[in-house]
């Protein structure tokens, strides 16, 4: 109930933001604008439709999660109203984990709005509609979910300022880090291998996420990479999150 | 039963310059019986707020061992009796009174129903009654101190703790503010705040804990600490010209007819009343001036 009521909180605070729906207006406008890109280029029209229209949600779904994120959990220390939560009985795990709820909802929330419209222009401009498209979204969102649980992790200790730029790097990070695993069978050297090793296994791997290119090209993803992505996902947001607790725990305000 | 008790706190920051330990609190025993209101005065910087986060859990002490209601506070269930006005405080500003409450509620875990009833109790008692649809961001500073100590008293707490809670207040919102304090007592309730606007606890305090420079200097019940001394006696007198006064050696002050002769020593009052009605003076009143917790305050920070 205690985590409820910081996650309905969360939600609530993140809705009545401007900015949020800003960030959905845009995401919507620019999947919206694929169309013209389309006329303007040659080739497949569903295809560019699809590849700009996804690009630009996950563009502003990432904002969305990175600027939330931080800045929910850091202006609840800043603003000390993060006092009246922890005084009251109220474990510091539940604060960070409804925090982390209300977030992944707040999400679920926009991503549904951008995916659902995007569906209607893809069906409006080319008078089908590709279901393959809702698994992208679907990695997607766990993408996502690991960039909630990494922003709250920087906020739970760290400045917005600080946590922004750690979390993009982690962004960025995330989506070269596949290279190490290359890296590995290309290296001899045992300290340069552990050093490759090490790398790929403390970022998580984002590109696992990102199935873009095959849903495209209408290709569907095999369950049991499905499965291991899903379980790769939850795993990396619960270490995140148990990091962050820990963490939050021994913090003094 | 004692409702709160601090034995030999103490906390220390380290500061950012050549990482040298602050000490805040160096040795801080707090004892507040349960039913009372007391006072916990100090100087900015006293360690008044700190203390106060450490009874709260929101910041570990180094040392020492904080009881409420014979609780250790490390069993965490002892928060449900409390209720705690942070200083200055910071609220969701996109709720509304009534889902401000509600939220408060539900981080005790009580159920909707008995919130609502609680929460139209409480917001009738700050004065906040048909102001509960309002968002915060709207309310002025004395009508989020309400709302402050609204969300303190959600949960029926036995024991209240207040962080500076006259701060801002406009002499008429201190005025109400010590009426709750009262009536909360009255209700059985433990009031613990700090202050150091010393008119507004002096008026309502049964017991003062001064904090100076991270330990408590004094701490006991106000009547006995302002009362043990009598600091003068004072005898306002009509027809009295000063100069007499001032030939005889009188500590005196006037104002227009009246004047007020200042007498140390207890002894001298005979003579003096033997000497105004020798001089035609009329004696209206003779009062009785005891230490003020001022007086004290400034005399422990004096030390």
């Amino acid at each position: 109930m205690k985590i409820k009521a910081i996650a309905v909180n969360t939600f609530k605070e993140a809705v009545r933001n401007k900015i949020f729906y800003l960030l959905i207006f845009f995401g919507i406008f620019f999947s919206f604008s694929s169309r013209i890109i389309s006329l303007l280029t040659i080739g497949d029209t569903s295809k560019i439709i699809k590849d700009i229209g996804l690009a630009s949600i996950n563009f502003f779904s990432v904002l969305i999660a990175v600027f939330s994120g931080i800045n929910l959990v850091y202006k609840e220390i800043e603003k000390k109203t993060v006092y009246n939560i922890l005084s009251k009985p109220v474990h510091r795990r539940d604060f960070i984990l409804g925090k982390f709820l209300g977030l992944a909802f707040t999400l679920s929330v926009a991503l549904t709005l951008m995916a659902a419209m995007f569906m209607f222009f893809l069906y409006v401009f080319t008078g089908n509609i590709d279901l393959i498209l809702l698994l992208y979204f679907l990695f997607l969102y766990f993408e996502l979910l690991i960039l909630i649980s990494v922003s709250i992790l920087f906020s739970s200790f760290s400045t917005p300022i600080l946590s922004s730029i750690f979390t993009i790097s982690i962004y960025f990070i995330g989506h070269f880090v596949w290279t190490f695993n290359e890296f590995k069978y290309k290296i001899t050297g045992t300290f340069e291998k552990a050093f490759a090793y090490f790398f790929y296994y403390i970022f998580p791997n984002l590109e696992k996420f990102n199935i873009k290119n095959s849903v495209v090209m209408g290709e569907a993803v095999k369950t049991d990479v499905f499965v291991s992505t899903i379980l790769y996902g939850s795993f990396f947001v619960s270490a995140i999150l148990t990091l962050s607790i820990y963490i939050f725990n021994r913090r003094e305000f | 039963m004692k409702a709160l008790e601090v034995n030999e706190l103490t906390k220390s920051f380290r500061s950012n310059f050549l990482f040298r330990n602050i000490d805040v609190l160096r040795s801080v025993n707090i004892n507040v019986e349960e039913g009372s209101i007391y006072g916990f005065l100090g100087p900015n910087g006293a360690g008044k707020t700190t203390t106060i986060k450490c009874i709260l859990g929101l910041i570990f002490p180094d040392s020492g061992s904080i009881n409420v209601f014979g609780k250790p506070v490390e069993s965490f269930s002892y928060r449900n009796k409390i209720g705690f006005l942070p200083e200055s405080p910071y609220y969701y500003d996109y709720l509304t009174a009534r889902e401000t409450l509600r939220f408060s509620g539900r981080l005790f875990s009580i159920p909707g129903k008995e919130v609502e009833k609680r929460s139209d109790e409480i917001l009738k008692l700050v004065g906040l009654n048909g102001k509960e649809n309002i968002k915060l961001k709207k309310f002025s500073k004395g009508m989020l101190q309400r709302i402050g100590l609204a969300q303190a008293l959600i949960n029926d707490p036995h024991l209240v703790i207040l962080d500076e809670p006259f701060t801002g207040l406009d002499p008429m919102g201190r005025k109400e503010l010590r009426d709750i304090i009262i009536a909360l007592k009255a209700e059985g309730r433990t009031v613990f705040f700090s202050s150091h606007i010393l008119q507004d606890m002096e008026m309502i305090v049964d017991d003062v804990g001064i904090i100076v420079k991270g330990r408590i200097s004094k701490e006991g019940k106000l009547r006995e600490l302002v009362g043990e001394t009598v600091k003068y006696h004072e005898i306002t007198v009509l027809g009295l010209e000063e100069h007499i006064l001032k030939e005889k050696g009188y500590d005196y002050t006037g104002i227009g007819k009246k004047i007020m002769i200042k007498l140390e020593d207890r002894a001298n009052l005979n003579d003096a009343f033997k000497f105004i009605e020798k001089s035609g003076g009329e004696c209206i009143s003779v009062s009785r001036i005891s230490r003020t917790l001022e007086d004290i305050f400034i005399q422990e920070i004096e030390k």
